[in-house]
């Protein structure tokens, strides 16, 4: 009895007040709204967000009936973190512009890295090529044609290095987007360090180790899910012992909604997903407090602007709450989501490819007023290739405005208190526990996986909103509204070009250097002994640092890998 | 020459990921509305090798063969493709791709054959009409051949 | 270069454009085209042919897969034909079963199809059944027919194959409506695949009971063979090809596959009559809609109206 007087000590809007605004609502409802109506009849008999989250006309403070504000809100810095995990948020430093780059081979990875640190970025992002993604060698019949395309190419440490070279790895932070062959391109990048004479507890960055959220979307699977997640945990377990600043994993919505889902889906598959990762490290034996500060969260920005907002701050304040409550942290940056946030990429079209622009711009600035940690802005020319200098120059400008023009960093939580804002993140956050809660039941995230749960759940979603664009119920401008005859931006645009065949040639030569001038009875004993380990069940993490520095390429540990783990092809799902 | 089609009742047509990328969302999405505009739809999964399409699509005899590619090596793909296809005497299959390929690459994948480039944002209406035309259309050439 | 008598030709010399082309002919038997099956039907019956079946999920595709490794090592020729549903609203269909399979598909020993039930009584469609013949003259060895998994359809098998296969894994092996729809009646073999999960022993024993069961009220020699597997793992795959080449010398020397094979040509004989009778009966109603209507409303003579419908069909057909 007591603790519910507690809880309501902060409900906002009581008794008479309350009571006063509710007449009056009626009032206008009943004298004012009938006139207006009949005037000017509204667009749609209904609205709802991108999600089909129906929206009403009008938000007042009945719409935040039983809101207690330190329950739901609190301050930032506090649990339940809705506000902001730091207090100051951007009144003391701005979100980290980290932009997602790499193509070609190595050394053209270092001459733009070098650029875009002169540029003033302040934190490094590397993206790979397919082959590299899956963890196959640039000779690999599979590699042909792809090799250095929509990233860069590192089959082996002499790669690494060359990426690096001139760059301290005690003085920048590296994000790199990879999954099943974490393991692998973590111990190339800790090689290269140790050659540098960096410390470990030096090392800032991030390896996107998700391997749940490939098997609902991103679909760079290599191993079955059971496999992928042991792998991927040995990677987070090893990672915070001995890496202080590191974060071994980014739990991935981004994929999840570039792939068609809704924010509802994005958001709780995340969720679920992370809750998956906790579990196995707890089951590991280590302290929830130990490991929890070290996870981090990576969120697509969607053009549909205040659900994206509601979107993360439910986020955060779940995610406290999960913490806090399911595993007992006690630490409150066990209970803090940090997250990296990048622009829709699936919200891009190459009709009038300039608008693209307005669009990331938008998306950004949603990103921003939910109070993102680090912020992609993508190119507007990326629906269609790797961006242009030029491109990507635009969209790291766009998130410098955001940041000093338009002031939407002075204040933390700038929306705070909106009812419509509050409502809708109520509203998104009950949604995302009815899916958690349906996962949970199914024995959580892996087991939900393994029956195809969220995978259908996505193509469902992709399905359906791409009918309500065709039927024209979503207007897409440029695309099935506003169109322009014609249609030659395109043409105009300039493209990143650069020789993908010589990149392919020279890839495909350095792997065989390196397998051809290796000392092979090294290479040989370190590949027999991560098998071995891998067959008795070993955390893999170290066993693959030493194939790494004997100079195993990617495809050969991967291969070995493969050899105890097996393979994965997914089942068709429609 | 005896028509190919007497037979064939509904349109079949081959959906396939070539090379590395991950990205199907497109490729699901188009296969769904094929099989719901009547279509008899073979989806082969992701990963797939030129050779294994080619043989995907004599063994099923498709009519086209729809490859999706979001990576950016779409004419490396359609050159290799149309030469293979040509080396097992299937070139009468019509080859269409769709995914992120940028509009002056349209030309260049149509020299090579691709009967059809269907750029990101064209709506599935239209991709099921051009189907339809493109095997209408070799249907009648196969006819006045006869 | 269509002539289907040079279709013939050139796929038993193995040309597999031929094969594939031959294939779609006999997708829709008509009155002008049974000549061909006629023709290559004079020519088959000496193929093995593999029904597998089981509920959605039980990895029947994966399980083929290795199947094919295995029948390929032994130097057969494998052809698999896989069966998909229609949608009933569009009569379309999205045929997804090469998936697992698709690392075969540029082996020269091997030829997969994936055919659609076009919505004809249970499973197994009439182009299957005619392909069967076709493969078999092409000199394939092996011909598994792999059928849609859904429960009730699938007795149909039993009038198709030679040997059939039934797949069930823990957990849905004990589940009553599996021995609703019929499933646990049919199999020659029964596996339990996932057997790499903890509760597949209780399915196993299980699975041997009904095998036991069986055995005992069904005629012949041959009791029913249980097999556990993991096709993921790959597990147990040897042991059920050896047991489907068990089979084989069974209904060999028992005479059960001179049966099965007559068995299996009176169906696709039913199925062309099926699709005739259905076909004739659509129009009938069609023009007769307006009678049929008219009974409708109060119900009145219905019987008799149903009746003299079928008569009209009947006439229509002959």
């Amino acid at each position: 009895m007591k603790l519910i007087e507690r809880e309501k000590m902060t409900e906002l809007y009581r008794g008479e007040a309350k009571e006063e605004i509710e007449r009056s609502l009626r009032r206008w409802e009943q004298e004012v709204l009938p006139e207006w109506l009949s005037r000017m009849p509204e667009r749609e008999k209904e609205f709802v967000t991108l999600s089909g989250v129906p929206l009403n006309r009008l938000y007042t403070p009945l719409d935040l009936k039983d809101h207690d504000y330190m329950q739901k809100l609190g301050f930032p810095g506090e649990y339940p973190f809705t506000r902001g995990i730091h207090a100051t948020m951007y009144r003391a430093r701005i979100w980290t512009m980290r932009m997602f780059s790499g193509y070609g081979g190595p050394e053209e990875t270092n001459e733009r890295l070098k650029m875009l640190i002169r540029a003033g970025e302040t934190g490094l992002s590397l993206a790979f090529d397919n082959p590299t993604l899956v963890g196959v060698d640039p000779d690999d019949p599979l590699a042909e044609g792809s090799v250095g395309i929509v990233g860069v190419s590192v089959p082996t440490l002499l790669d690494m290095e060359v990426i690096f070279r001139d760059i301290n790895l005690g003085e920048v932070t590296t994000n790199m987007t990879i999954n099943p062959p974490a393991p692998v391109l973590l111990s190339f990048y800790l090689a290269v360090a140790e050659k540098q004479g960096v410390p470990y507890d030096k090392i800032g960055g991030t390896t996107q180790n998700d391997p749940l959220k490939e098997f609902i979307a991103q679909k760079t699977y290599v191993f079955p899910p059971e496999a992928a997640v042991k792998i991927a945990v040995d990677v987070m377990e090893w990672s915070v012992k001995n890496l202080p600043k590191w974060n071994p994993v980014s739990i991935s919505g981004y994929h999840i909604r570039e792939a068609g889902a809704t924010a509802v889906q994005e958001l709780s598959f995340t969720l679920a997903d992370g809750i998956e990762y906790v579990r196995q490290l707890m089951a590991r034996g280590m302290d929830v407090d130990e490991f929890a500060p070290r996870l981090s969260f990576f969120f697509d920005s969607h053009i549909n602007f205040f659900e994206e907002i509601a979107k993360f701050r439910a986020a955060r304040r779940m995610w406290a709450k999960i913490m806090k409550e399911w595993f007992g942290a006690k630490k409150p940056r066990s209970m803090w989501m940090r997250f990296h946030v990048q622009t829709a990429g699936c919200s891009l079209y190459p009709q009038q490819p300039w608008i693209n622009i307005v669009r990331t711009a938008i998306e950004a600035l949603a990103a921003v007023l939910g109070g993102c940690q680090s912020l992609h802005t993508n190119s507007f020319d990326e629906p269609f290739r790797v961006p242009s200098e030029f491109a990507a120059k635009i969209a790291l400008r766009t998130q410098q405005i955001i940041a000093y023009e338009t002031g939407v960093a002075d204040v933390v939580d700038p929306l705070g208190g909106s009812y419509f804002v509050e409502w809708l993140t109520d509203e998104i956050e009950e949604r995302a526990w009815k899916y958690i809660d349906k996962i949970e039941k199914m024995g959580g995230m892996l087991e939900a996986v393994k029956k195809g749960f969220p995978q259908r759940e996505v193509e469902e979603a992709a399905y359906k909103f791409q009918k309500e664009v065709e039927e024209g119920k979503r207007i897409i401008v440029g695309v099935n509204a506003f169109r322009e005859e014609g249609e030659e931006d395109v043409r105009r645009v300039p493209l990143l070009e650069f020789n993908q065949e010589e990149v392919e040639r020279r890839q495909v030569e350095r792997v065989r250097r390196v397998r051809a001038s290796r000392d092979q009875e090294r290479w040989k004993r370190a590949l027999d002994e991560l098998e071995r380990a891998a067959e008795r069940g070993e955390n893999v993490m170290p066993y693959v640092l030493n194939a790494v520095k004997a100079h195993a390429t990617l495809g050969e540990i991967m291969a070995t890998l493969k050899r105890v783990y097996g393979t994965y092809a997914e089942p068709p799902y429609f | 020459m005896q028509s190919r089609r007497t037979s064939r009742i509904r349109i079949k047509v081959l959906v396939a990921k070539v090379g590395l990328d991950g990205h199907d969302r497109g490729a699901k999405v188009v296969a769904r509305a094929l099989r719901d505009a009547g279509f008899e739809v073979v989806y082969t999964g992701l990963r797939q090798t030129i050779d294994q399409v080619v043989a995907a699509a004599i063994q099923e005899d498709v009519d086209i063969i729809g490859i999706n590619q979001h990576e950016g090596s779409h004419i490396h793909i359609a050159r290799k493709l149309m030469q293979k296809l040509k080396e097992a005497g299937a070139e009468d299959i019509a080859v269409v791709m769709g995914g992120s390929i940028p509009l002056v690459d349209v030309e260049p994948l149509k020299a090579l054959g691709v009967k059809e480039v269907f750029l990101p944002g064209t709506p599935i209406a239209e991709i099921v009409r051009r189907l339809e035309e493109i095997v209408k259309g070799g249907q009648i050439a196969s006819e006045a051949e006869a | 270069m269509s002539n289907p008598l040079d279709l013939i030709e050139r796929a038993k010399k193995g040309d597999k454009r031929a094969l594939g082309r031959l294939l779609t002919l006999l997708e829709e038997i008509s009155a002008e085209n049974a000549w061909v099956l006629e023709r290559l039907s004079s020519e088959s019956g000496r193929a093995h042919v593999i029904g597998i079946t089981g509920m959605p999920g039980s990895g029947k595709s994966t399980l083929i897969s290795r199947l094919i490794r295995a029948f390929r090592d032994k130097g057969y020729k494998v052809a698999v034909i896989t069966i998909d549903p229609t949608s009933p609203i569009s009569s379309g269909s999205i045929m997804g079963d090469r998936v697992r399979m698709q690392e075969h598909a540029t082996d020269a020993g091997v030829f997969i199809r994936s055919v659609t039930n076009r919505g004809i009584l249970g499973g197994v469609s009439l182009a299957a059944l005619a392909m069967i013949e076709a493969f078999d003259v092409m000199g394939y060895d092996k011909i598994i027919v792999e059928t849609v998994g859904v429960g009730q359809s699938e007795t149909d098998i039993m009038n198709v194959a030679d040997t059939i296969v039934v797949l069930t894994m823990p957990g849905a092996g004990d589940d009553v409506q599996a021995l609703k729809a019929g499933v646990f009646e049919i199999g020659d073999i029964y596996v339990v695949n996932k057997s790499d999960r903890p509760d597949a022993v209780r399915t196993y024993e299980y699975m041997l009971f009904v095998a036991e069961k069986e055995a005992l009220g069904r005629g012949g020699s041959w009791k029913p063979l249980v097999i556990k597997t993991s096709a993921a793992l790959g597990l147990g795959i040897r042991e059920l090809a050896e047991a489907i080449e068990r089979h084989l010398s069974y209904v060999r020397e028992s005479g059960e596959k001179e049966r099965r094979l007559l068995a299996r040509r009176a169906h696709l004989m039913k199925l062309v009559a099926v699709r005739a009778l259905l076909g004739a009966l659509e129009e009938v109603m069609r023009e007769e809609g307006e009678s049929v209507s008219k009974v409708a409303k109060d119900m009145r003579g219905f019987y008799d109206e149903a009746m003299r419908i079928v008569k009209l069909t009947g006439k229509r057909v002959s």
